[in-house]
């Protein structure tokens, strides 16, 4: 199947998403779309799966021109899409999941035929070796099986058209290298394959074809051959450096001490299984891990927000276990949380009062019970300023700001008390190119000014790039603490819980 | 500091770490055992005085004889076996060992047959009549049944139904009108009362109709919108209550379906005349509540709804029309609960009164969440509910030194621990209460 996109352009009000993008797909080959977040990327496809209405432009099947209404058009001309986010009702078994939407029925009742859902999902599962079980329960499964019952679903609508958007933010290194496996296997079986990706590795391992797309526009294709440094700034639009200056750490003394903290949620399950570690000044200590192996209860029970179980964590001599946020702020904690729009801002309030959440109640921003706009403007300005926030101005919400911008803001904040230890979760996560260099510099300048630091990170590169020392993560245990360049398949086996004498 | 804090440790052993003990349970049991035994073990009279139990019921195919029980030793034996369990569930808890749903339940049972020998103690005028209680309790569950499977119906698909208590009370009007009218067209009350029980679907449906409308096109809170919805059918059947009916008694009399007993069946003791001697909304409750079951886990439609209430966007992306899907099921359990507000009226031979539903429609709806969303745990929930309710009644015609008003009580008390004790941690269906806006 030979699949065209002619001169399609999307908007959302004045904003442009698609600027008329050409795009030629043919059975049997890998094409890459590489962008930048929010290049437009996702756009494209969900006009491609009839999820929205391209404004202008046609889409072309074999030459002929196809109208999706909805994403059962889609699926029905042989286009079949893994989300982002994957689309699974979680409480139901993989094979209900597989025929949702095309459910085969037998007998007078018209009941489910599940035996046939099972016996498809069978086939498929073993005809590209995917160890799939028709009858497990979504919300059981690991998040790379997971994605491959999401090529199952596609695949089992004989999806000619497979599109993969974003595919391997969820996995780790040893799944995303199974996944691109499983891409080629595809490709010689004579699907086209449409991948959605920013992440450079992937596409110079399977990319037939480079299309790359800035601001919503085509800016030019490449060969797979085509170094990184070129495919980034015909990403970017500018010359990138791939790697983080930094100058070696000089650690002076513990900062935090780290005593067989525990976190055991409500149905029992211990999230955070009595972790030890120390961190001193002056460096920098990544955590890695997939999401969701505890990174996000060890720093929320680290700032209070979170209730720790059991043990202990010492902050330059003071226990801040048990004791208010608030308190824990004080005594010299920084905190970036994971999801800024959610913890890190207040999306209906200004720049300017964003900046202050913390220390609104203080001198010089608060005179008794009243506040100081006054000083707090002149603060907003002058933050606004350093962190280089690129906005119409303090009383402009927070909300309506870019998402790097919104981050700027956040470590505005973070960064404007005496910080002993500063907490960062996935501190680029979503932002371009340009915000994470800005990030990036920002955190180290801490790190060289004293503070101990503790970033926590799902990106494997971002950890090496940055850190002084990896502590990875698995099933809420540290599985090893190691220095910064240990290799990547080693990383990537702890990160699926090999201890690091077995990982090595 | 010593030269380990200053290291930090590479790997730790996986110290297993557990959650804290909960003593909710056991305390909660423990008090309710030691209570009863106080007050029902202790307290009822001792000295020889007995306790009548009937069974049967003249015109059942043979005869199971009524039983003395000893008052005051059966009373206390229950009470102190009671106890004896929740002294296992704090042992179960001390060690970690986990018990079924069964021990809280055999624990209320025990309390309960306590409690009824306790009532009947030295009375020789009265007796415990079983079977009595028993069709109270299928017969008080009834709306309950219709009220939770219509909750179901829309919270699996997505749509939270608070408005069960106005569709239910609409039912209850629109049958009773129908009724009558039919009736004193045709003369024959009981086909009023068949035109009655087809009418009430109607206007649960219009009830559903109005819900579905402002939550699925206008994105109202779904909650706001039911509760204005309980108000507006109450406004609205008084005024026509006050009005239209009492300026024509004629189309609000009491009528009643027939019973229907089923031959044979309807004969064996206890079992007969409590499932098998019923009218037509009863017989057609064990049909729905069947089939429900069924079709939501293993049809189509049903698979499609709960993806529907569970994941709307991944319903979308298969192609299924999440807000049609909605539409339909909301106004079908509309229409359900409406079926089941004949209850109130033509089902058990009443005229329609003002607001005569009494909130059985919240009680429906922790009767659904207490079942866990599904047909089968509806109706166990709704017998529960449907039995406190009996109890009730049951003690008024024995009398006893408890005033009527907490007796009134019971079923509301009943809810609330069932609700907050046996429920524990359940989970609703992912989307309910969020309008899926593409």
């Amino acid at each position: 199947m030979r699949l065209e996109l002619k001169g399609i352009t999307k908007r959302f009000g004045t904003f442009t998403a698609n600027d008329s993008i050409d795009l030629l797909v043919e059975s049997g080959s890998v094409h890459a779309l590489l962008g930048e977040n929010g290049a437009g990327k996702s756009t494209l496809m969900n006009v491609l799966f009839g999820l929205y209405d391209a404004d202008e432009g046609e889409i072309l099947l074999d030459g002929e021109p196809a109208n999706f209404v909805g994403p059962g058009d889609a699926m029905a001309a042989g286009i079949g899409m893994v989300h982002q986010h994957f689309m699974l009702v979680h409480p139901f078994t993989v094979a209900e999941n597989v025929m949702l939407g095309h459910e085969d029925v037998r007998g007078p009742a018209k009941l489910l035929d599940l035996e046939a859902a099972r016996a498809k999902v069978k086939e498929i599962s073993d005809r590209f070796n995917f160890d799939v079980d028709p009858d497990a329960v979504i919300e059981d499964l690991p998040v790379g099986a997971q994605q491959r019952v999401e090529i199952i679903k596609a695949l089992s609508r004989d999806a000619q058209v497979l599109i993969l958007d974003e595919p391997t933010a969820v996995l780790t290194p040893q799944e995303t290298d199974e996944l691109l496996g499983i891409v080629k296997d595809l490709r010689d079986a004579g699907t086209a394959v449409v991948l959605i990706t920013h992440k450079l590795r992937e596409v110079k391992a399977v990319a037939d074809t480079i299309t790359v797309i800035r601001r919503g526009k085509v800016v030019g294709t490449a060969e797979p051959t085509a170094s990184q440094e070129e495919l980034a700034s015909l990403m970017v639009g500018r010359d990138v450096s791939m790697t983080v200056d930094k100058e070696d750490a000089t650690p002076g003394d513990v900062v935090l001490e780290v005593r067989d903290l525990a976190v055991v949620d409500e149905a029992g399950i211990a999230r955070l299984n009595s972790v030890s570690f120390d961190v001193h000044r002056g460096e920098i200590l990544a955590i890695a891990g997939v999401q969701g192996n505890g990174q996000t209860e060890l720093t929320e029970a680290l700032l209070g927000l979170e209730k720790a179980t059991a043990g202990r964590a010492v902050l330059d001599g003071e226990i801040i276990t048990g004791r208010s946020i608030k308190d824990v702020l004080m005594a010299g904690l920084g905190f970036v949380p994971e999801d800024r729009t959610e913890h890190g801002i207040v999306a209906d309030m200004t720049i300017a009062n964003n900046l202050i959440l913390d220390l609104h109640d203080q001198p010089p921003y608060a005179k008794g019970v009243a506040l100081q706009p006054g000083v707090i403007a002149d603060e907003a300005r002058k933050h606004v300023e350093a962190f280089d926030v690129r906005t119409t101005g303090i009383g402009q919400t927070a909300g309506s700001l870019s998402g790097g911008n919104q981050q700027k803001v956040v470590l505005a904040r973070e960064l404007s008390r005496p910080l002993k230890l500063l907490i960062a979760s996935n501190p680029t996560r979503g932002l371009d190119v340009g915000s994470i260099e800005f990030v990036h510099k920002r955190i180290i300048a801490e790190r060289d000014s004293g503070a101990g630091v503790i970033i926590v990170s799902s990106e494997l590169d971002e950890v090496v790039a940055l850190a002084d020392r990896i502590a990875v993560m698995y099933h809420g245990d540290i599985v090893g603490i190691v220095p910064p360049d240990t290799d990547r398949d080693t990383l990537g086996l702890m990160m699926a819980g090999a201890h690091e004498e077995e990982a090595a | 500091m010593t030269a380990t804090a200053v290291e930090a440790p590479e790997a730790q052993p996986a110290a297993a770490v557990e959650k804290p003990l909960s003593w909710k349970m056991p305390l909660l049991l423990g008090s309710v055992g030691i209570l009863s035994f106080i007050f029902f073990g202790l307290m009822t009279p001792g000295g020889g005085a007995t306790t009548t139990f009937v069974l049967s019921r003249s015109g059942d195919l043979f005869t199971i004889p009524a039983f003395d029980v000893p008052s005051q030793p059966v009373a206390i034996a229950l009470t102190l076996a009671a106890t004896a369990l929740a002294a296992l569930s704090a042992w179960g808890v001390r060690n970690r060992r986990q018990f079924g749903v069964w021990l809280p339940s055999t624990v209320g049972l025990l309390v309960v047959l306590a409690v009824l020998v306790w009532a009947g103690a030295g009375k020789t005028a009265t007796s415990i009549q079983i079977t009595g209680l028993l069709i109270g309790t299928v017969v008080l569950a009834v709306p309950l049944v219709f009220g939770s499977l219509a909750g179901m119906l829309c919270e699996r698909s997505g749509i939270i139904n608070i408005a069960i208590e106005g569709q239910l009370l609409a039912g209850a009007f629109l049958a009773a009108l129908v009724g009558g009218a039919v009736a004193s067209a045709t003369g024959s009350d009981a086909v009023g009362a068949y035109a009655g029980l087809i009418a009430a679907p109607l206007a649960g449906a219009l009830v559903g109709a109005a819900l579905t409308l402002f939550a699925v096109k206008y994105w109202v809170n779904q909650i706001v919108v039911g509760v204005v919805l309980n108000v507006l059918v109450v406004g609205l059947t008084n005024f026509f209550f006050g009005t239209l009916m009492k300026n024509n008694p004629e189309l609000n009399r009491a009528i009643g379906l027939p019973d229907l007993p089923i031959p044979l069946l309807s004969k064996i003791p206890v079992l007969g005349p409590v499932l098998f001697d019923q009218n037509i909304l009863v017989y057609s409750m064990y049909v729905i509540v069947a089939v429900l079951n069924v079709m939501l886990f293993r049809s189509r439609w049903g698979l499609r709804m709960r993806a529907v209430g569970e994941h709307p966007k991944a319903a979308d992306t298969v192609g299924i029309k999440v807000n049609r899907t909605r539409v339909r099921n909301t106004i079908l359990g509309g229409a359900v609960a409406g079926f089941g507000g004949a209850f109130f009226t033509v089902a058990s031979g009443l005229a329609f009164n003002k607001e005569m539903t009494g909130g059985k429609g919240y009680i429906a709806l922790a009767a659904m969440i207490l079942g866990r969303w599904s047909p089968k745990g509806a109706l166990a929930a709704a017998l529960l509910f449907g039995f406190a309710d009996s109890l009730r009644e049951q003690f008024g015609i024995i009398g006893t030194a408890i005033p009527s008003q907490f007796l009134a009580m019971l079923p509301y008390l009943a809810t609330i621990f069932a609700v907050a004790g046996l429920v524990g941690h359940v989970r609703p269906p992912a989307a309910e209460g969020i309008p899926y806006k593409k």
